[in-house]
């Protein structure tokens, strides 16, 4: 057993669990941080795309040492069927800034920064070291955990759940409930290996400029999902994700999902000559509002994607990861000035603060999405896209049609497939969802 | 032509690196003649098709290739068919990109 007491434990080392060790470590806590990978990231998965300004405000000169990939540029949306993409591309100029706002990152590399800069604040991290369970007093206050070590139980005033979606502690210690499989989405990758230049050229880049990919469509083959591509430096992201309750309905793979993202028409060509050098799946929080748990207790806080803070619409959950993280260590930085113990209600200061940030209103303000994407899913993820793909082919094929004639079959076709009640519903339905 | 026959995810594995705990299972599945439509629903659903039907019939996990994403965990633990631990430190998948 470790016998010195710390003031928080932190277990896990992702996006969230670094923010909280480093923004306590700062402010003079003793801190222990616990990974159970070989290194920090070397169990984390993402796309992986960083915002600056969530980073910047734990790490100011972040930029001159972090390991980053490129600095988005331009933004894709693509909506496919099994032949076209119909896009929408916002590319900016403006995005070569001094201090660009967003990078695509590859995880591992990343994390093995951010955990460097974590210990040279102050804190003890000690990975491949699995957290069994929390330790109690008789009051059932949260005093510790116990790993896998030899008498491994080690306290502390507070916990920092920082264990990711898949998190086990705080489900066995009945904290908040297990992810449901219609909460959380599957999400395949794989890393694409090509010489910088043919990468730059494949997506009309110069430098350190990057390019992201979002697509929706009949890749998803009816179930709520998107696949995504993201240039980096000397490769190339490519997953998919679709939530887990219709892989369970449809009996589709994953890997036959990617496999078919990375075969169409529009997407073989990015990818083509490629070196796959990795193969990585993730559960992603989907559920939004309505599924954050209990976020404070006696001795404990959750932050990050164990606490279902991620915000599947906007594809944004590092950034809220990272915050809340902050924002739980500032809360216990601020109990802790007080000199008063880590009970919940001390703790509620976190949730107050949390509500007052972008991470929890981002979340309200879309909080009936989740289940709309999901009831509809047919609609927005296979009728939709082909539908508007048909329209997009008409409307530039030149063949002697009278164009009236040609918005007239566009019409039908959108009223054969969904009515007008089922248009205007949906149309009505996303609003509203969306406001 | 099915797609999912064509996709060798064996192969994909073999880009990974793993330091197995030979001997050391972290996810189990519970003694079984007959498989629930959520093991059944495991066999397709895993991304690193880790579930395999036995020759009686029964679903079998081997987790040498697990790359720990927990989805087996949210369908198969609530009904009681699988239990599902983390490994121990150190073991496991371990990324280089993540």
């Amino acid at each position: 057993m470790i016998e010195e007491k710390f003031d928080a434990i932190v277990v896990g080392a992702g996006m969230s669990g670094n923010a909280a060790a480093l923004t306590m470590a700062k402010r003079g806590m003793k801190v222990l941080q616990l990974e159970r990978g070989e290194y920090a990231g070397s169990k984390n998965v993402q796309g992986a795309i960083l915002y600056a300004d969530m980073l910047e405000k734990l790490i100011p000169d972040f930029r001159d040492d972090a390991p980053l990939e490129r600095h988005l540029v331009e933004q894709r949306f693509w909506m496919m069927d099994d032949r076209s993409h119909f896009g929408v591309h916002y590319r900016s100029e403006d995005f070569n800034e001094e201090r660009p706002n967003r990078y695509t990152i590859i995880r591992a590399q990343f994390d093995k920064w951010f955990s460097s800069k974590v210990r040279e604040a102050g804190a003890t991290v000690l990975c491949e070291t699995t957290v069994t369970e929390l330790a109690r007093d008789a009051h059932g206050k949260v005093i510790g955990v116990r790993t896998d070590r030899r008498d491994g139980e080690i306290h502390a005033d507070v916990v920092v759940l920082a264990e990711g979606v898949n998190g086990l502690l705080g489900t066995h210690a009945r904290l908040r409930e297990r992810p449901k499989p219609d909460k959380v989405a599957l999400a395949v990758k794989e890393m694409h290996f090509l010489p910088r230049e043919t990468i730059e050229a494949h997506f009309n880049l110069k430098g350190d400029e990057g390019v992201v990919v979002e697509a929706a469509g009949t890749i998803s083959r009816g179930m709520t999902g998107m696949g995504f591509i993201y240039a980096n430096k000397e490769c190339i992201s490519i997953g998919i994700g679709c939530i887990v309750a219709d892989f369970q309905r449809t009996g589709e793979t994953p890997y036959g999902l990617l496999d078919r993202f990375k075969r169409h028409p529009s997407v073989a060509p990015l990818i083509e000559g490629s070196e796959v050098k990795e193969y990585s799946a993730h559960l992603i929080p989907e559920g939004g509002y309505k599924a954050i748990p209990q976020l404070y207790g006696d001795g404990w806080v959750v932050v990050g994607d164990a606490a279902q803070l991620n915000n599947a619409i906007h594809r944004e959950g590092s950034n809220l990861a990272m915050t809340s993280g902050r924002i739980a260590a500032e809360a216990i930085v601020q109990v802790k000035s007080r000199r008063q113990p880590m009970t919940a209600a001390n703790l509620s200061v976190y949730k107050k603060m949390l509500d007052d940030s972008f991470v929890i209103k981002d979340l309200k303000k879309h909080r009936d999405m989740p289940m709309l994407m999901h009831t509809n899913s047919q609609n927005f993820f296979l009728t939709y896209p082909q539908l508007v793909s048909r329209a997009m082919q008409n409307y530039v094929r030149v063949d002697g049609t009278p164009k009236a004639e040609k918005e007239k079959v566009t019409l039908r076709s959108f009223v054969n497939a969904r009515s007008w009640t089922g248009l205007f519903g949906d149309a009505f339905r996303l609003a509203r969802a969306w406001r | 032509m099915n797609v999912e026959t064509s996709v060798r995810v064996e192969d994909k594995l073999f880009y990974n690196r793993y330091l197995v705990d030979v001997g050391r299972p972290h996810i189990k599945v519970r003694a079984h003649t007959k498989p629930s439509p959520q093991l059944l629903a495991l066999l397709k659903v895993c991304p690193a098709r880790c579930y395999e039907l036995n020759d009686k019939g029964q679903v079998e996990v081997t987790v040498d290739g697990c790359i720990e994403c927990g989805t087996c965990r949210v369908i198969g633990e609530p009904t009681g068919d699988i239990e599902w631990s983390y490994p121990r430190g150190g073991y496991g998948v371990l990324f280089k990109f993540g």
